[in-house]
């Protein structure tokens, strides 16, 4: 298990990358095995180890040869350098090309430490915004647009297609385009602060149909609470929450931390970083900095009836 | 046994003579470091100009006073310390004193009349790239012209105290060396802020 | 009665009166005041290699924290603000602190050796290089003792590095620092390229300069053009972050990419820099150890020169994942796969030199010839790295940091080290010892590869750099235990090193002038030489002058015994660059002040820029301006004024 090995992969973009990759791996380990070799055997003709004495009493050579060495090993390195340059300049074509034929986008932004995802839609109210767990159709070509949200941060899902960074004052565009339904790994790629290490995120790729059920699920606002302590926890979370998160159909409208109107559709929490459980969510709610010390959330401190009403209603955003 | 060869030269110099010697080399290095620097000052200028949107140039028509009439004055008085050079080779002490001594007014002019148009400039360095590339920019080139000065006075002082012969004069050579080479790199400077954008960089 | 303007220098034999008298002339003052005042190049030499050995062992202290941290899934030894300044102080100490300075402090020790001179062009700017190396080293190691060290890696990417989202002084320490460290690295430059260029023997024309000249030379010429884009970066960033400037924040309109522009106009040629001179070392020392000369000299000057001036060209393959357009990413991609040609030179001829000769397997010899390994497997995950479309991958992750690694310490610490056991006679009169030379050999070796060979899969299983912990399942956690482990093993052969030093230095076999029956100058002198390097000044015939008896049959001769005296006074010879042929007496600086006041000053003025002390500030300007005024005046003992005319 390997979820961010590029030594395989499951996307255009990435298959494109991975048998140049695999020629250039193999032929680094040929040259290394040669020199070891050529290396190995000139040593093992030696007159044996010594030190100053065992030198001074070994006669100079006047040998004046050798410089066949250099042109051979020339001329036989300039082969592999000018196929991989050529191929190099085919596969650099074939994974820019897609990135403007895609019909899907969606706006990536690097935050410190969590990934923003802005679903365009035909209409301004069609769109919709999400966080760490991005989903696309199988097979379409689907092009990201990259933002940097504070500090640089690059985008990477190694399964799907290489990086490309996330730079603030500027717009990167890459595409992904995968060939199998599944999750893809992926990681920030660009070192950005304390967290850089925790901030993972998921590509779902899934059949056009699933997808599409995703994407009208995710356009639609939050249910109004319907117990006690859902509306306990609604209103706990417009009071605490509500600076930094959005709720669509709350009055919680912060935009400084992942939108999360349909939270529990999402199989992680905290930069894929957890599993979407109701006690690992509770533990992240009480106290971010326990397991990403150096977030930007604070620990809530909820008392216990607190934290279950809270919970109760994060529950119902699905 | 072959037989081994001897340098065995006839009279050499000793010390350094006129121009010729190593403290010269060395401001010359120091002048190709400094000259490096500038080429990335202005690599910044043209990179953010070249990467921002319309509106970065907060001074499409750079006004030409008193820039264009520092700018001869700064070039003018290369050739004042060329002057002043020259007169240390003919051992005239009169010559170098006037030569030095006004370039180094010259060069104070110049200074001031930065000074001057800096305060006049409806931006600051905190305003935008633009205004903070404008002030690195001549501000760094300041220090020099200031350093400079500095140089230019301690060579009057020295002449002055009769230091100087024809044959012993390295720290003049090097220093007009040097005063050459604020003056050559303002002309850069110049056509990149003051020029390029009537050329239309950065609109 | 003025001082003649021309004189036929006298010929004469070398004998033991000369030496009293060039002794007299060119000795440090003794005690502590000699100490800070000196301006022997021997000295400045071996403190520029202490100190740096020294900065070595705090680095690797840094990594071992990094290897305990990463050796298994979610440790908590090191907090992520903790981990994120180990990093990167490790980085910015083994770039910066030891891998530049320790060539700077063996080419200091050993150019003058080497090309027949009496010492360096400028000798007071040459002290002055090391205590401004040393204030710069303690000012940056200031920052990290008080928990404000470098953060953000050592190539330290804005807008992290900006002050809103780093408000500590770290980043001001580590910006000051470096513009002051600059200031090393330039004077260092100029001084080594004038060195070249003037001040050879007689005779010792371009195509006979020691091969390891070559590799300094060019480090410097390349130093003296790219160190202010790094220093103007980092005084741009400091002046963002002090006076709210806009030069790489987007919101005032300034560019993050331009930072990573300065950042590696200057990086790229600055890792060749710190390359290419350890490699010169090694040319310089192998060929001894086979008994022969160097297999292909040219060819090698040559793509020393040639590996630079691509080097110019390809900084962009640091910034592959930027979003730069594809044409741009096609040239730089396809420069970055030439470089790897003239680089190829290098192993090829050193492969030759071993296959035609007849090694002599010492420590040394190792050393050199486990460089050319490590070289090629560094080189080819470079290679692998230049493409654009699997760079994609591999960038950021910790294949590169297996690259990085391999060509750092295997053609730069491989290489010092081996250079170490073949000159350390020449400097201290004795040798170090071969039975724990091979000890330190071989737990450098298995342990570096135990450690870094496993990387090169850890990062092709997706492992990101800079990361303080890792989950488990990603199948990265055997690979980080067995790399933690072999760099454990490799500090155990690093600190055996120091052992060897430590214990030859008090009580090695007493070594002579030559041990090695080695070819150039240096071997000619006693160990470890006069003051004044050479009684007379000799006249070069070929690139092998203590081997022309047995190599060169008839040719004429280089001279070592008779030659000029330089006598007079403190002097040497300059020369014409190309053909070297004798231009100038020069008289030589004695031991000054001036050098370690203007250092001081220059500190005290940084010092003030940090705490933004302006008084301080002011103040250290004034004793630098002071200090430069004095070293500058004219003085006649150097010929820089007449004297008065006396009636």
């Amino acid at each position: 298990m390997t979820p961010l090995g590029y030594l395989s992969s499951d996307g255009r973009s990435a298959s494109i990358i991975l048998p140049l990759t695999w020629f250039t791996i193999i032929v680094s380990i040929a040259v290394c095995i040669i020199i070891a070799v050529l290396l190995w055997i000139a040593i093992a003709r030696a007159a044996g180890r010594g030190g100053a004495a065992e030198t001074r009493a070994t006669a100079l050579s006047n040998d004046r040869s050798g410089d066949r060495w250099i042109t051979i090993g020339l001329t036989l390195s300039f082969l592999p350098l000018l196929a991989t340059l050529v191929w190099t300049m085919a596969a650099l074509a074939g994974v820019l090309s897609p990135a403007n034929r895609a019909r899907i986008e969606i706006d990536v932004t690097g935050h410190r430490w969590w990934w923003e995802a802005r679903y365009r839609g035909a209409t301004g109210a069609d769109g919709f915004v999400t966080a760490n767990e991005i989903h696309i159709p199988v097979g379409v070509p689907v092009a990201i647009r990259l933002y940097g949200g504070d500090v640089i941060h690059s985008f990477w899902v190694p399964k799907l297609a290489g990086k490309t960074d996330a730079i603030p004052g500027q717009q990167n565009l890459t595409w992904l385009r995968a060939d199998r339904p599944g999750r893809y790994r992926g990681q920030c790629s660009e070192f950005c602060g304390a967290q850089h290490a925790k901030m993972g995120f998921e590509i779902v790729a899934e059949p056009r149909g699933a997808f599409d059920r995703w994407r009208a699920g995710q356009r639609v606002t939050a249910p109004p609470p319907a117990t006690e302590a859902q509306m306990q926890g609604l209103a706990l979370l417009n009071t605490r929450c509500g600076e930094c998160h959005t709720v669509r159909g709350t009055v919680a409208a912060g935009r400084r931390a992942p939108d999360l109107t349909h939270l529990m559709s999402r199989r992680t929490i905290a930069g894929a970083l957890l599993p979407n459980t109701i006690g690992s969510l509770a533990g992240w709610v009480q106290d971010p900095q326990a397991v990403k010390p150096g977030s930007l959330m604070p620990a809530q401190k909820l008392t216990g009836p607190e934290l279950g009403a809270v919970t109760a209603y994060l529950e119902t955003l699905k | 046994m072959a037989e081994a060869m001897i340098a065995t030269p006839g009279p050499l110099p000793v010390g350094p003579i006129g121009r010729a010697g190593l403290g010269w080399w060395g401001v010359a290095m120091l002048v190709v470091s400094e000259a490096a620097l500038f080429g990335y000052l202005l690599f910044a200028y043209f990179y953010t100009g070249a990467t921002s949107a319309p509106g970065w140039l907060l001074e499409p028509a750079p006004k030409m006073l008193p820039a264009l009439p520092g700018t001869a004055l700064l070039l003018a008085s290369s050739g004042t310390a060329w002057w002043g050079e020259k007169g240390i080779e003919a051992s005239r002490r009169g010559q170098v004193l006037a030569g030095f001594g006004i370039t180094f007014l010259m060069g104070a002019v110049f200074a001031g009349l930065q000074l001057y148009e800096w305060s006049a400039k409806h931006f600051s360095f905190a305003t935008s790239s633009y205004g903070s590339l404008y002030f690195v920019t001549t501000g760094i080139h300041m220090a020099h012209v200031v350093g400079g000065l500095i140089i230019l006075a301690a060579l009057f002082g020295w002449a002055a105290a009769d230091y100087f012969s024809p044959r012993r004069r390295i720290a003049i050579s090097a220093g007009v060396l040097y005063w050459h080479f604020v003056d050559a790199v303002w002309l850069f400077v110049f056509t990149t802020y003051y020029v390029t954008p009537y050329l239309g960089f950065g609109r | 009665m003025r001082p003649a303007a021309q004189r036929t220098p006298r010929i004469g034999e070398d004998s033991e009166a000369l030496r009293a008298r060039l002794r007299a002339l060119w000795e440090t003052t003794p005690g502590w005041r000699g100490w800070l005042t000196t301006v022997d190049h021997k000295q400045i030499g071996l403190r520029y290699i202490v100190t740096a050995f020294i900065l070595l062992a705090i680095g690797g202290v840094e990594s071992l924290a990094i290897r305990l941290q990463l050796a298994g899934p979610d440790l908590h030894l090191l907090t992520p603000e903790q981990y994120n300044q180990f990093f990167s102080t490790h980085g910015m100490t083994m770039i910066f602190l030891y891998a530049s300075p320790i060539l700077s402090g063996f080419s200091n020790y050993l150019w003058p050796l080497l090309l027949g001179s009496r010492d360096m062009a400028f000798p007071r700017l040459n002290a002055f290089s090391y205590w401004v190396y040393l204030a710069a080293a303690l000012f940056l190691y200031a920052g990290f003792l008080i928990g404000a060290g470098p953060n953000d890696g050592w190539f330290n990417y804005v807008p992290y590095a900006e002050k809103p989202f780093n408000p500590g002084l770290n980043q001001d320490f580590y910006a000051l620092g470096m513009v002051l460290l600059g200031i090393s690295t330039t004077v260092g430059a100029a001084n080594f390229i004038v060195t070249a260029a003037k001040m050879r023997a007689p005779g010792m024309s371009l195509d006979k300069l020691p091969i390891m000249i070559w590799g300094t030379l060019t480090a410097s010429v390349a130093n003296l053009l790219v160190v202010p884009a790094v220093s103007l970066a980092f005084f741009l960033l400091w002046l963002d972050r002090q006076f709210g400037g806009g030069f790489f924040r987007p919101e005032l309109g300034g560019q993050p990419l331009l930072w990573q522009h300065l950042f590696w106009l200057f990086g790229h040629p600055w890792v060749y820099a710190i390359v290419l001179p350890a490699m010169g070392m090694a040319s310089q020392g192998l060929p001894v150890f086979c008994r022969r000369e160097l297999v292909g000299y040219a060819p090698i000057a040559l793509s020393t020169v040639a590996t630079m001036v691509i080097g110019f060209g390809v900084w962009v393959h640091h910034m592959f994942a930027t979003g730069l357009p594809g044409l741009s990413l096609g040239f730089f991609s396809g420069a970055s796969i030439i470089i790897t040609l003239p680089s190829a030179i290098a192993v090829f001829a050193w492969l030759a030199t071993i296959w035609n000769g007849r090694p002599v397997v010492t420590t040394a010899f190792r050393f050199f010839a486990a460089m050319i390994l490590l070289f090629v497997i560094g080189g080819v995950s470079g290679f692998m790295t230049a493409s654009v479309p699997v760079d994609w991958q591999l960038t950021d992750t910790y294949f590169v940091v297996a690259h990085l690694h391999y060509v750092l310490i295997g053609i730069n610490l491989f290489p010092v080290i081996g250079a170490t056991y073949f000159w350390f006679p020449k400097m201290t009169g004795r040798l170090m010892s071969e039975r724990l030379g091979r000890w330190n050999f071989w737990t450098m070796f298995l342990g570096f590869n135990l450690g870094f060979l496993p990387m090169h899969l850890t990062g092709l299983l997706g492992m990101p750099r800079r990361v303080y912990t890792y989950p488990d399942g990603m199948g990265w956690d055997l690979l980080n235990l067995v790399t933690s482990i072999g760099s454990f093993l490799f500090a155990i052969g690093v600190v055996l090193f120091f052992v060897n030093v430590a214990r030859s230095w008090r009580s090695g076999a007493p070594a002579g002038a030559n041990p090695w029956d080695a070819a150039t100058l240096e071997w000619s002198l006693p160990s470890p030489p006069p003051p004044y390097n050479f009684a007379v000044i000799p006249t070069i015939a070929s690139r092998h002058p203590l081997w022309e008896d047995r190599l060169d049959g008839n040719s004429p001769r280089s001279a070592l015994h008779r030659g000029m005296t330089l006598d007079t006074a403190r002097e040497a010879l300059a020369v014409t660059t190309l053909d070297a042929q004798p231009e100038r007496i020069v008289e030589m600086p004695e031991d000054s002040w001036a050098p370690l006041a203007l250092a001081t000053g220059l500190a005290l003025l940084f010092t003030g820029l940090l705490l933004k002390s302006w008084p301080a500030a002011a103040g250290g300007g004034l004793v630098s301006l002071a200090a430069l005024v004095f070293w500058l005046w004219p003085r006649r003992q150097l010929l820089e004024r007449e004297a008065p005319a006396h009636g």
